[in-house]
C-alpha cells in the first residue's frame, strides 16, 4: 500500500518536471490567437524596444518614445548610459537602439562585429556643444579655440581666470565637464584639443566629471567662477541660471559665435556644431517591426521632439537620406 | 564630613542632570533634522515655498497631484506620473519577500535548531554577519553576472514556460532585465539581515518551551513548527520589515541589474487594481516583465531630466515614496501584532 503510494508520487513528480522542462515558452498571443492579450490600441506583438546610450540624446529618445507610445502604441524603455556604454550594450544585444553624441569608433564597430551585430547609423538632430559660465560672470563673453585648448588640455597649468586673459579676475576657475564615458567628452577633445599621444588622456584630470549633465548644470549654477560644457538642450532648459560663451575658431575674439538654432543649423557655430546619432542594430531593424517603425519615427514625427528638447532639427536632405537607409535595410 | 558628602551629592546630581540633557538633545537632534527635511520637501512638493528656487521659478505650482499617481512617465513635468514605478516597487518587494523569507528563515532555523556548535557553523555565522555589511552595489554587480546574464550560459535569450492553473508562467533565460533579476538580487542583499534577525528571534524563545514539547513526545519538526516558530514570529517579522524597508529604498543595485529609467507600462500590463482579477494571465507575465522602481524614478528625475521643473516633481515623488513606505510598514506591523496576540503559553 505505502509502496504504491510512494511510487505514484514519484511518477507524478517526474511527470511535472518533464512537463516543465519540455514546455518551450510561446507568446500567449501566438498560442491562443482567439484570446487576444493586448487590450490596448496597439496591434501585433508586444515587443518592447530597448533604447540606451548617450545622456545628450536621452531627452530626445525619451520624448520620441513617449510620442511613439501615444500615437503608435509602440512600447519602449530608455536608459541613459553614456555613449560608450551604449555601444557595449548594442554589441551584447542588450539594446536595439543606442543614442550617441559622436560617431562610432572602430574598436566599437569591431566589438559589435564580433557578436554579429551590425550598427546602422542614423542622424537624428543637430547640437551645439555649449560652453557655459555662471550668469554673474560679467567678464567672459567669448573664448577662442586656442584658449579652450590651453584651458582643457592634458597637464594644463591654467588655474585662474587671469591666466587666460590678464584683464580677468585672479580667481580660481572651477571646471565642470562630462566624464570619459561620454560622447560629448570625446567630441570636445577631438575638436578642441586634437591628437594626443597614444595612451595619454587628451584632457586635464583636475576637473569635476559627471555622467549626468544636470550635475554639471548645478555645478556651474552654484559657482560664480565656474566654467563647463555640455549639450545645447541642457542650456536651453536652464537659460535663466546659465550664461553662454561664444566660441571663436580664429584667434580673434570678434569672430566668436554664440550657439543658437540658426548658427547650429548653418554650421557657423564652429567647431562645436555636431550631429547627434542613434545607432540601430541591423538585425533588430530587419526582424522587429516595432524597431523599424520607431527608427522611422525618430526621423519623421520625432523631429518635433528634437526641437522641443532644445536641439536643432535635421535638414530635409539628411532626413530623407536616413529614411532611405532604413527602407534599404528593411527591404533587403 | 557631612560637608564633603553634600558637595559630592551636588556634583553627582549635576552629572545626572547633564547626562539626561545630553540624551534628550540626541533624541531631538534626529527628530528636528527629520522634521526640517520633511517640511522642506512638503513645501517644495506642494509649491508653497521653494527655498532653492532662483529667479522667477514656478514655485507656486502644486506637484503633489492625483495625476502623479495615475499617469505614466512623461518628458513634460505637468503630465509626468509615477504609476509604473509604484507598481514596479510593489511587485519587486512582493517577489523579494517570497524569495528571501522562506530561505532566510530556513537558514536561521537550521543554524539555531539543528546545527552543532563547531568551527563550520561559527565560520558560516561570521560570514553572514560580514555579508550584511557588503555595499549594495556589489550585490548589483553580482546580480548582473549571475541573473541578468547568467554567465552567458544561454547564448541567445530564450524562455521556458511553467504550466500553472491559469496559464503559462514565463521564465526568461537568462533572466535579463526582468523583475526576476531584481528580486533575486535584492533577496541576496537582504538575506543576511533576515537570517540574523530570525536567529535572534529563535534564540529568544525559552529553552523550556522546546523541552516541554519534546517531553510530551513531539518530534523536532512538530516542536519547531507548532511552538518555536509561532513564538519567534514577532521577532522574525520585525527583521523582515526592516530588511524589506531597506530593499524598497535601494537604487544602486537596481540600476546595475537593469531597471529601466524610462518606461511607460506596468509589469504584466496590469494598470489597475481590478485587472489583478480580470487580467489574471497578465499576472504570469509579471516576473518576466521589465520594470522601474520609485527610488530610481526619483534619481532619474533629479539627474537625467534637463527640465529643472522635474526637481519639484521629484520632491512630490519622495513624499509618495515615504507615504507608501509608511503604509507597507504599517500593514506589516499590523500583521505582526495580529499574530503575536494569538500566542499564549
Amino acid at each position: 500500500m505505502t509502496l504504491s503510494v510512494k511510487l505514484s508520487r514519484i511518477a507524478l513528480a517526474l511527470a511535472a518536471v518533464g512537463l516543465m522542462v519540455g514546455c518551450e515558452y510561446k507568446e500567449p498571443g501566438a498560442a491562443a490567437p482567439g484570446e487576444g492579450t493586448s487590450t490596448g490600441s496597439s496591434a501585433g506583438s508586444d515587443y518592447v524596444v530597448q533604447i540606451a546610450g548617450s545622456s545628450t540624446v536621452y531627452p530626445v529618445s525619451a520624448r520620441v518614445a513617449e510620442a511613439a507610445d501615444d500615437t503608435l502604441g509602440i512600447k519602449a524603455t530608455v536608459e541613459s548610459t553614456g555613449t560608450g556604454t551604449g555601444f557595449e550594450r548594442l554589441a551584447k544585444k542588450e539594446c536595439d537602439i543606442t543614442g550617441a553624441s559622436r560617431p562610432i569608433k572602430d574598436s566599437e564597430k569591431q566589438a559589435c562585429a564580433a557578436n554579429g551585430v551590425e550598427p546602422i547609423e542614423l542622424k537624428v538632430g543637430m547640437d551645439g556643444l555649449s560652453i557655459v559660465v555662471n550668469p554673474e560672470n560679467d567678464w567672459c563673453d567669448a573664448l577662442t579655440v586656442a584658449q579652450l585648448k590651453k584651458l582643457w588640455e592634458h597637464g594644463s597649468e591654467i588655474q585662474t581666470w587671469n591666466q587666460l586673459d590678464e584683464s580677468w579676475p585672479n580667481e580660481k576657475i572651477r571646471l565642470f565637464g562630462p566624464d570619459d564615458k561620454s560622447g560629448t567628452f570625446d567630441y570636445f577633445n577631438e575638436e578642441i584639443i586634437g591628437e594626443v599621444p597614444e595612451g595619454q588622456s587628451p584632457c586635464r584630470d583636475d576637473y569635476t566629471p559627471a555622467v549626468q549633465d544636470t550635475v554639471l548644470v548645478e555645478g556651474v549654477k552654484g559657482d560664480k567662477y565656474a566654467l563647463g560644457y555640455f549639450g545645447y538642450a541642457y542650456y536651453v532648459m536652464n537659460k535663466d541660471s546659465l550664461k553662454l560663451v561664444g566660441v571663436s575658431p580664429t584667434d580673434d575674439k570678434a569672430d566668436a559665435v554664440v550657439p543658437n538654432e540658426q548658427t547650429i543649423e548653418d554650421g557657423s557655430y564652429k567647431p562645436l556644431s555636431r550631429p547627434l546619432f542613434v545607432y540601430v542594430s541591423k538585425d533588430a531593424l530587419k526582424t522587429k517591426p516595432e524597431v523599424t517603425r520607431l527608427a522611422n519615427f525618430y526621423l519623421k514625427e520625432g523631429q518635433e521632439a528634437v526641437s522641443k528638447v532644445g536641439y536643432v532639427r535635421l535638414p530635409k536632405a539628411t532626413m530623407d537620406a536616413g529614411l532611405e537607409k532604413i527602407s534599404e535595410v528593411v527591404g533587403q | 564630613m557631612s560637608d564633603v558628602f553634600q558637595r559630592r551629592l551636588k556634583r553627582r546630581q549635576r552629572t545626572s542632570r547633564i547626562f539626561e540633557l545630553v540624551c534628550l538633545l540626541s533624541t531631538w537632534f534626529g527628530l528636528v533634522v527629520l522634521v526640517v527635511l520633511l517640511t522642506g520637501l512638503m513645501l517644495k512638493a506642494t509649491g508653497t515655498w521653494d527655498p532653492t528656487a532662483t529667479g522667477a521659478a514656478k514655485a507656486t505650482e502644486n506637484w503633489l497631484t492625483p495625476t502623479l499617481l495615475t499617469n505614466h512617465m512623461s518628458s513634460d513635468p505637468e503630465r509626468a506620473g509615477m504609476v509604473a514605478s509604484i507598481w514596479g516597487t510593489c511587485w519587486l518587494i512582493l517577489l523579494t519577500a517570497l524569495l528571501s523569507v522562506p530561505v532566510g528563515l530556513g537558514a536561521a532555523v537550521y543554524l539555531e535548531e539543528y546545527a552543532h556548535e563547531n568551527w563550520l557553523t561559527r565560520f558560516i555565522r561570521l560570514n553572514i554577519a560580514n555579508l550584511a555589511g557588503v555595499p549594495s552595489i556589489v550585490f548589483g554587480i553580482l546580480g548582473l553576472t549571475a541573473f541578468v546574464r547568467m554567465f552567458g550560459f544561454f547564448g541567445d535569450p530564450t524562455a521556458i514556460g511553467v504550466p500553472l492553473g491559469i496559464g503559462m508562467l514565463k521564465i526568461p533565460l537568462p533572466f535579463g532585465k526582468s523583475l526576476l533579476s531584481g528580486a533575486f538580487t535584492l533577496s541576496l542583499l537582504i538575506l543576511p539581515i533576515v537570517i540574523i534577525a530570525s536567529q535572534e528571534a529563535l534564540r529568544a524563545v525559552p529553552q523550556s518551551i522546546r523541552h516541554a514539547s519534546l517531553a510530551i513526545g513531539a518530534t523536532k519538526w512538530q516542536t519547531i513548527w507548532h511552538q518555536v516558530l509561532p513564538a519567534s514570529l514577532p521577532g522574525v517579522m520585525t527583521g523582515v520589515i526592516l530588511a524589506l524597508s531597506r530593499a524598497i529604498g535601494e537604487t544602486a543595485p537596481i540600476i546595475v541589474v537593469g531597471a529601466a529609467s524610462y518606461i511607460r507600462f506596468n509589469p504584466g500590463n496590469i494598470e489597475r487594481m481590478s485587472e489583478l482579477v480580470t487580467k489574471a494571465d497578465g499576472l504570469l507575465l509579471v516576473p518576466s516583465s521589465q520594470y522601474t522602481v520609485m527610488p530610481l524614478q526619483i534619481y532619474n528625475w533629479v539627474l537625467n531630466s534637463p527640465d529643472p521643473e522635474f526637481k519639484n516633481v521629484a520632491s512630490a515623488a519622495i513624499v509618495v515614496l515615504l507615504v507608501i513606505l509608511l503604509l507597507m510598514n504599517g500593514i506589516a506591523v499590523y500583521i505582526r501584532n495580529h499574530f503575536s496576540k494569538r500566542l499564549d503559553w
